[in-house]
């Protein structure tokens, strides 16, 4: 089958910045992909390499199967959900929906009930005589939204739209996408920083740092089975143990990653690992307390859940974990 | 040293100003009053008080035997200026002020264009010095330079002889209307020098309305299938019309009222301005001279009304 996506050797550079570096990548049709890291690793060029915004200046990319680079984004079957939406302030959210459609020629009554129908399916029926600015945060995004998936695009591009919404819209939102992408069938690939947000959503996340791929995999390998001292660190905050810890342990390994709520404070059974420590700062973050422990000078973070009994700062304790849940890294 | 305040709340500021400074804190209103009084009453009295009494001239009309001004309402002097003579003279420069905002237009926009997406730093000041550079000389010194470049011994036929194209040359100034003995008595040369000399009025504002239009909308518009001439169709000139629109309001008004250009390089057929010049002056007829004065604000009334009715200003 072919990919939905295909980057072979890609690289965008800019001057001398890398911005892209020879990534290769294969997004499957149907996936829900995410493009994870810091800002400035690369993941908003590559989108941008997608949607035709950019160009290669090396490698090759193909949208099903077909070469994608020299091609202009007015055509490309790739719609792209802005991160500050790029909602067309001059026109109506009906107008705004219905542009895909008007620039293909598409007649007035036929579009506008188009684009209706996904204002609808974005929960804003009704809306389309309100101008943008009319709207708030999460209306845009949702007219956003309606504006590219009224194309009936092959694959989906979106730019951290919900970088700008609130926790609870966000959360919201984070559902709504998914089970739209289910229903429709079209290939998402959702740009972020939050690692939670790729994590909850996504088939695969690529994890990107520095213009390089680090890692590619499902939610459950990246979290659980960190490849790079980078991923461990960006995915969720993971301990990581160094080799003279690892030696301790009886496992030699360059470096292992631990993640916090995989350590218990106290009691431990006899196949576990233990390590002593001292407490050295605790905080209250509602489900769990998060709880800092020094073990010969290196730092572990210990997340035990809040119904635990809490050590004193100061405190000596055992840390104790199973050794399934340590992860050897290759690199330290 | 310490920062450490030794009371909650400082005492009131010894010294008058400070004094007036905490009483203008405390009472914004009558600060806005000391701001805006001064120029409001400027405005009010000697700018559009000024105008007002120019306008009221027009309703009075002249003795044409005495020559002395009849301090009576009465319509005569519209009539007048609407005879076939006086008539004429609007219309031609009615004419001539909508094409030259028509070319300025053109020839602004990729100025404006260039200035406001792709100008950086360095680039940037060199178009900001290009554009405002004519405006720090002599507007006669650049009209008088014009009148040399155009003129039948000057630097344009010079040229157009030495690459063997006088015969375009001719062939334009033998046109009607248009044409004439040199380019230099020519509509077509007024017409130069008024897009020449209006030209920063319209770059600037295109140039600040195309600033302002987020670049995400034209990669918008690309990416839901804009071709690059339906993103500037439906995008990016609605958008920058607003600019368009203060330019051409300055280029319309400017020309419609200006009355040295036409002066000295052009016809002796006259155009608004130079009526204005004449009535007021050589034929003391104020009231008609008031009249003249009053067809372009009329004329600039509708425009704004129409460009609003168009939706010029619904990005604003």
């Amino acid at each position: 089958m072919t990919a939905a996506v295909l980057f072979e050797n890609v690289s965008r550079h800019f001057g001398t910045v890398k911005a892209v570096d020879a990534v290769d990548l294969e997004i499957a049709a149907g996936e829900f992909f995410a493009m994870l890291g810091p800002s400035g690793s690369g993941k908003t060029t590559c989108l941008r390499l997608m949607a035709g915004f950019e160009q290669p200046t090396g490698g090759h990319i193909e949208i099903f199967g077909e070469t994608a680079e020299g091609v202009p984004p007015y055509r490309r079957s790739v719609n792209t959900v802005f991160q500050d939406y790029a909602l067309f302030p001059h026109l109506s959210i009906l107008d705004n929906v219905a542009y895909g459609l008007m620039v293909k020629g598409i007649g007035r009554q036929e579009r506008h009930r188009a684009a209706e129908d996904a204002l609808a399916m974005v929960k804003l029926p009704g809306y389309g005589q309100r101008r943008p600015g009319q709207l708030s945060g999460g209306q845009r995004q949702r007219v956003a939204l309606a504006r590219a998936l009224v194309n009936k695009p092959k694959v989906l591009l979106l730019d951290e739209p919900l970088g700008a919404l609130d926790l609870k819209l966000r959360e919201q939102m984070q559902e709504e996408l998914k089970s739209l992408q289910k229903s429709l069938g079209i290939t998402f690939v959702f740009v972020t920083h939050d690692q939670g947000e790729a994590l909850s959503m996504a088939d695969r996340i690529a994890v990107f740092n520095d213009g390089k791929i680090q890692q590619l995999g499902t939610p459950e390998d990246i979290y659980q089975r960190p490849q790079t001292r980078f991923v461990a660190d960006f995915v969720g905050s993971s301990n990581i143990l160094s080799s003279a810890i690892c030696a301790r342990l009886g496992v030699p390994a360059a470096a292992a990653s631990l993640r916090p709520e995989a350590i218990a404070i106290g009691t431990s059974w006899a196949e576990q690992l233990t390590l002593p420590g001292t407490v050295t700062a605790r905080s209250f973050l509602g489900a769990v307390h998060r709880v800092s422990v020094d073990c010969d000078g290196e730092k572990i973070v210990v997340s035990s859940p809040a119904a635990m009994p809490l050590p004193d700062i100061g405190a000596e304790v055992q840390l104790a974990f199973s050794r399934n849940d340590l992860h050897l890294m290759e690199v330290a | 040293m310490t920062i450490a305040a030794t009371q909650p709340i400082l005492p009131n500021r010894p010294r008058l100003t400070g004094r007036i400074s905490d009483f203008l804190w405390k009472h914004p209103q009558v600060l806005l009053a000391v701001l805006l009084g001064p120029p409001v009453l400027w405005l009010g009295i000697i700018y559009l008080g000024s105008l007002f009494a120019l306008l009221l001239q027009s309703f009075f009309s002249i003795d044409d035997f005495s020559g002395l001004i009849n301090y009576e309402f009465t319509l005569a002097t519209y009539k007048q200026l609407l005879s076939d003579a006086n008539f004429d003279i609007i219309v031609r420069t009615v004419l001539m002020a909508a094409t030259v905002t028509l070319f300025s237009a053109l020839i602004a926009f990729p100025i404006a264009y260039y200035a406001a997406r792709y100008a950086r730093g360095k680039w940037k000041a060199v178009f900001y010095l290009g554009v405002m550079l004519p405006l720090w000389s002599s507007y006669l010194v650049k009209i008088y330079a014009w009148k040399l470049i155009l003129a039948k011994e000057g630097i344009l036929t010079w040229a157009f002889t030495k690459l063997n194209l006088l015969w375009l040359l001719d062939g334009w100034l033998s046109l009607p209307v248009i044409g004439g003995n040199s380019l230099s008595v020519s509509y077509t040369g007024t017409f130069l020098v008024f897009v020449y000399v209006w030209m920063p009025f319209m770059i600037l504002p295109i140039q600040a309305a195309l600033e302002r239009i987020p670049a995400n909308l034209i990669e918008a518009s690309s990416d839901l299938g804009g071709t690059p001439q339906q993103t500037f169709r439906h995008v990016l000139f609605p958008l920058a019309l607003p600019g368009i629109v203060a330019g051409s309001i300055f280029t319309f008004s400017l020309t419609l009222g200006d009355y040295i250009i036409p002066q000295i390089v052009g016809s002796s057929r006259l155009f608004i301005g130079q009526a204005v010049y004449a009535q007021q002056g050589t034929a003391g007829n104020i009231p008609l001279a008031a009249a003249f004065t009053v067809v372009p604000i009329i004329i600039m009334g509708l425009y704004l009304w129409m460009a609003k009715r168009m939706g010029a200003f619904d990005a604003l």
